[in-house]
């Protein structure tokens, strides 16, 4: 049994802030020796930063760590390892053209003399090692022939043998492995935990959070939630603390909602008759109306995303039809969802939102300058309008236009974006977590800008991981799970019937 | 006013094109110390001589190329088959002016030798059809960088050895002199200036025009600097990639004829040789980024390719040997990579600030 009085590692008042965003706010997070313990949270739950912290990639900006009792500062992910703290990430950070054997023991290479590498020993060490894991390879093949899990387990029994690691931190390990694989590594979790090993244990799959794990610890908006013996939770109780509730949030928006929900017309605007993509979302069929607004509910990973692409034309579907005004689309492209009056923030806005280098005013103008093409220039002084008239209406705090979007917070970067597509006059907008990151007033501001584009007559696709901002901007809730759409609801809607849903199951 | 002063000398010292002038400004200033009559400029026969006129003329192949490497490198990739391009447009060139060294039977092939006057094709297609080819050069290097995804460095490398090939072959390998003086006339012709000067900063117009008047401009650094983002905001950035190799090629033409006209010899073993160095460099002095591409600056890289040319040319009057001057190159390389890495601007940076402390107060 975990022994929860004396933690191998306390977090303790643990506080972070990056510009515009509070990331962690006064978190408290331990692991005791032989246990496993799981740390769920939606996007923008301060999951990654808190892991970050205790890994040495980020210093808090207040709250203390002690280590086995004793107070540290971790000042470097090395140093973190030396101290016995190791990481495996979702994406293996080994080097996939060097030998098993080798990736297993650089740097503590067995050598001859001190001077020449002992291969023989080197080889039948590393082996020795995997084999203690459960696997039986031939390590001196190159580490990338081999498959996902197998090197996941390389990094792990590096993590074991070259830092002897204390406490092991598995970032969505399971994300990338079939069942089978999956069934494999927590054996070797569990073989871990008899070794008095404290493995902490990232998911967003809440099934492998009941298999495995002997606590939990929920963070929501980079609060703690809460940590709880796995058992005493239900699976039920579990999401709703991930994803937070509408308390007493019956506010004025409410009101407002119904009073648009009259607008919205008849006429299907966009129709999707079984839409589908192989290995990305199974297919759905969905009819979009102008004037509404449409919220896509699902935890991360369950499609919604996915879904949105097709819609956009990020990925061309390989089954089913897209209908719009009538007329049916071939040109799956975004520039070609963009002539038609489509548009999309992406989830990711760094990767596939911003261009760092160019102005604020340049970003602003992007989308409706693609659109215009290359010859028609938006004079300069007109783009100096535009921009000046969005950084106006949404508030976006920047000195000037002329700033790098790069220096501008998440929060006023993500409505740049929205400026952008705004700018480009779109009949449906699809906003993808338009809200993650970003601090609660500019969350309002948003929530109620998509309700009153709604109002002028826009369709409006609205995905967010917080549920009670779905339920307050949607008049209608599709929910996603598992790579599919599960249900859709609209109307007068029961949390809690939204929520079975979210889970698949009614324990 | 002191504060003002130093935010307007700190965008100054931003601007992209600070660089590169400084280091013109900088050899011209050694020039001028260094080197008896450097800036002497003699008029002889209604045209200019001097050094300086010497390194507008040696300059403007590079300038040319420069122009169309800009574009490539501002969307993240490289073009390494220029010189190639330049070789392939040459030789078209030689075979449209005289196509009896490929074996054409012509009633006498006599007339051609020492003729100036006379060329196969009519003239203007003997400009035109080597420009086309060599932008088809382009077209090919960039529908293998956007739409077979290869990397552009490799792409542009199958140009690079297969095109010199290829500019054998249409010549049959032979190195053909050029009689034709009004051909000559690019390369060596003069309206006061060298005329090849006036090439160089026509294609310059066009080319600011063409990325600064339109939205291509914009729309190049955008997929530059961010060629997903750029995707999800409805651009259409294979054509944009696509379109800038194009470009890059149509200058590489333009180039080759330069010249070409300029030595009265079409040789596909040499022209050009090298010369994509020469432009890739001229466009890093010029403070577009290699690799990652993103904001760019035509002026800087013509400057670029002046502080390039000053360099040999000032190198050679002062007396050294050509052999060395490659050496000297490097030097130039060097300093370049010192100058724009981001640990020396930090540094530099930082010296300002400490020298500064009452303005970083405020």
């Amino acid at each position: 049994m975990p022994d929860s009085e004396n933690p191998i590692v306390e977090m303790k008042g643990i506080d972070k802030s990056f510009p515009g965003v509070h990331a962690l706010q006064n978190v408290d997070f331990s692991v005791a020796k032989g246990e496993i313990h799981a740390l769920v949270g939606e996007n923008g739950a301060g999951k990654s930063t808190l892991i970050k912290i205790l890994t040495g990639a980020d210093r808090a900006d207040k709250g203390i760590i002690s280590l086995d009792g004793h107070v540290v500062s971790i000042r470097s992910p090395l140093h973190a390892q030396e101290q016995g703290i190791s990481t495996v990430y979702q994406e293996v950070n080994l080097c996939p053209n060097l030998t098993v054997a080798e990736n297993l023991l650089i740097g503590r290479q067995p050598s001859r003399l001190g001077i020449s590498i002992d291969w023989k020993k080197l080889n039948t060490r590393a082996r020795e090692y995997l084999k203690e894991l459960g696997v039986d390879i031939d390590v001196t093949k190159p580490l990338g022939s081999y498959s996902v899990a197998v090197q996941q387990m390389a990094a792990i029994a590096r993590a074991l043998v070259v830092s002897s690691a204390k406490v092991l931190i598995l970032d969505e390990p399971t994300s990338s492995l079939t069942a089978n694989e999956t069934a494999h590594l927590f054996s070797v979790m569990k073989k871990l935990r008899a070794d008095g090993i404290a493995v902490v244990f990232i998911t967003h799959f809440l099934d492998q959070v009941y298999e495995v794990s002997d606590r939990v610890t929920v963070l929501r908006n980079g609060s703690l939630v809460g940590t709880y013996a796995t058992a005493s939770v239900s699976r039920l109780e579990l999401i709703r603390l991930m994803l937070g509730r509408t308390i007493a949030d019956l506010d004025d928006m409410t009101a407002h909602k119904m009073e648009s929900s009259q607008h919205i017309s008849k006429d299907a605007l966009l129709e999707a008759t079984d839409l589908g993509l192989s290995n990305s979302i199974d297919p759905f069929s969905l009819t979009l109306h102008a004037g509404e607004v449409v919220g896509l509910a699902g935890l991360l990973g369950s499609g919604r995303t996915e879904l949105a692409n097709l819609l956009f034309g990020v990925d061309k579907p390989d089954t089913g039809t897209l209908v719009m005004d009538g007329k049916q689309v071939t040109d799956f492209t975004p520039a070609g969802s963009s002539n038609r009056g489509i548009a999309l923030c992406p989830e990711d806005r760094k990767a596939e939102g911003i261009i760092a280098d160019l102005t604020v005013r340049e970003n602003i103008i992007l989308a409706m300058q693609a659109h215009l093409g290359w010859f028609r220039r938006i004079g300069t002084k007109e783009q100096y309008e535009i921009a000046d008239k969005y950084i106006r209406l949404l508030s976006i705090s920047t000195p000037t236009a002329d700033q790098q979007i790069k220096n501008l917070s998440g929060g006023n970067q993500q409505k740049v974006i929205l400026a952008r597509w705004l700018a480009a006059n779109p009949r449906l907008l699809i906003l993808d977590e338009p809200t993650r990151g970003i601090d609660v007033g500019t969350k309002a501001d948003i929530q109620k800008l998509v309700l009153s584009l709604a109002e002028e007559g826009k369709s409006c696709v609205f995905i967010s991981s917080e549920l009670d901002e779905v339920l307050r901007t949607s008049h209608r809730i599709v929910v996603m799970r598992d790579q599919a759409k599960v249900a859709e609801f609209s109307g007068q809607v029961d949390e809690k019937e939204i929520v079975q849903a979210i889970a698949g199951s009614a324990s | 006013m002191s504060s003002s002063f130093s935010r307007r000398l700190g965008k100054l010292t931003d601007s992209m094109l600070f660089l590169p002038t400084m280091a013109l400004l900088l050899i011209l200033i050694a020039d001028f110390f260094l080197i008896h009559d450097f800036f002497a400029i003699s008029l002889k026969s209604g045209h200019l001589y001097g050094n300086v006129i010497d390194i507008l003329v040696h300059g403007s192949p590079t300038m040319i190329l420069a122009i169309g490497m800009t574009l490539v490198i501002a969307t993240g990739g490289v073009d390494l088959s220029v010189g190639a391009i330049m070789a392939i447009a040459s030789s078209v060139a030689a075979v449209m002016i005289n196509p009896t060294i490929v074996g054409m039977n012509l009633t006498d092939p006599k007339i051609f030798i020492n003729n100036p006057q006379l060329t196969w094709a009519p003239l203007w297609a003997v400009i035109v059809v080597p420009i086309v080819i060599a932008t088809l050069c382009g077209v090919w290097n960039g529908f293998l960088v956007s739409y077979g995804r290869i990397q552009p460095m490799v792409a542009t490398l199958v140009l690079m050895i297969a095109g010199r090939g290829i500019a054998q072959l249409i010549t049959n390998n032979i190195q053909v002199v050029i009689f034709n003086d009004t051909y000559a006339f690019i390369g060596n012709g003069f309206f006061i200036l060298p005329f090849s000067l006036y090439v160089a900063v026509g294609l310059f117009g066009c080319a600011w025009l063409l990325t600064r008047r339109t939205s291509i401009g914009l729309l190049v650094e955008s997929v530059g600097i961010n060629a997903k983002s750029s995707f999800y905001a409805g651009i259409n950035e294979k054509r944009i990639k696509l379109f800038a190799y194009a470009f890059c090629g149509f200058c590489a033409g333009i180039a080759g004829l330069v010249v070409t006209s300029n030595i009265r010899t079409s040789d596909a073993n040499n022209i050009g040789m090298y010369t994509e160095l020469d432009a890739i460099l001229a466009v890093v002095i010029g403070g577009t980024l290699l690799g990652t591409g993103g904001r760019f600056s035509l002026m800087g890289s013509a400057i670029g390719a002046l502080v390039l040319q000053t360099t040999i040319t000032s190198m050679l009057s002062f007396g050294v040997p050509a052999s060395a001057v490659i050496a000297v190159k490097a030097v130039v390389v060097i300093a370049v990579v010192l100058l724009y890495a981001e640990q020396v601007k930090t540094f530099v940076r930082k010296l300002g600030t400490f020298s500064m402390p009452k303005e970083t107060a405020q």
